[in-house]
């Protein structure tokens, strides 16, 4: 039973500097930030960074893997607060958490918890679904 | 800094931008999804940002797009979609403000499939001071 308060499991998805190649190629966006170390720290970055829209939509899946598939989405919003971090050879975590915040017939609100390395980086995290 | 008479404006963007099944396929793998039937949530964020940039960086809007932020994102999906659809695109300046010398930008972008809005999504983007 579904109601306000039901907790979605967690998943932890671990990011990687491929992984951050293979979204640039796919989404088109190619700002160095997201592949160069040299010119993410020579903009003030602390190294390369995931694309805010990557982490975005490894969020959207794990939405759309509890609502049973990607046509339930209905909307989908976040606010980028910190980035995700990723330094050459390393894998890092990308912790999901949601929570059903309310239920009007057949449509779920869902607040999103995202973090990395233990600090949120999505803001305002929601998303409405009509669940399968 | 961008030209003031431009926010609340509607921009017509690309008129037919046909969707495929391989970046359909490019995208949902980067994200381990295994159904292509239907494009991820945030696929269309593709065309949305590059309309965007098209569109805001006219010499007579103005904006810099080499020190912007996305600083949110939302979408609303009224229908999936799915590769062969054809979609034209617009963009709505929808707020402007200048904080701490940085420039935030609200921009709307909607897809159509003929007559029928598919998604709308709404940016923010900054432009670091």
């Amino acid at each position: 039973m579904i109601s306000v308060g039901t907790s979605l499991p967690e998943k932890i998805i671990y990011l990687d500097r491929a992984m951050l190649k293979a979204y640039a190629d796919a989404s088109g966006d190619q700002n160095p930030i997201h592949q160069n170390e040299e010119f993410a720290t020579s903009v003030g970055l602390p190294n390369v960074i995931a694309h805010g829209m990557l982490t975005m939509a490894l969020v959207g899946k794990y939405v759309t893997d509890w609502s049973g598939g990607t046509e339930g989405i209905k909307e989908f919003g976040a606010r980028f607060i910190k980035p995700v971090i990723v330094p050459a050879g390393e894998k890092v975590d990308l912790t999901i958490n949601g929570t059903v915040a309310e239920v009007t017939g057949d449509q779920i609100k869902i607040d999103l918890v995202a973090t990395s390395a233990g600090i949120k980086v999505l803001g305002m995290a929601k998303a409405v679904v009509i669940k399968k | 800094m961008l030209a003031p008479d431009s926010v609340g404006r509607t921009f017509a963007g690309a008129d037919s931008i046909t969707i495929s099944q391989s970046e359909i396929d490019a995208f949902a793998a980067v994200i381990g999804e295994a159904n292509t039937d239907i494009a991820p949530p945030t696929f269309t964020i593709r065309i949305s940002l590059d309309q965007f940039q098209n569109i805001l960086t006219k010499p007579e809007i103005g904006l810099d797009w080499s020190r912007l932020v996305h600083g949110d994102q939302k979408f609303e999906i009224f229908s999936p979609v799915k590769a062969g659809d054809s979609l034209s695109c617009s963009a709505t300046i929808e707020s402007y403000r200048v904080a701490a010398g940085n420039e935030i930008v609200s921009v709307r972008s909607d897809l159509h499939r003929g007559a029928e809005l598919v998604i709308s999504s709404w940016s923010t983007l900054v432009v670091r001071a």
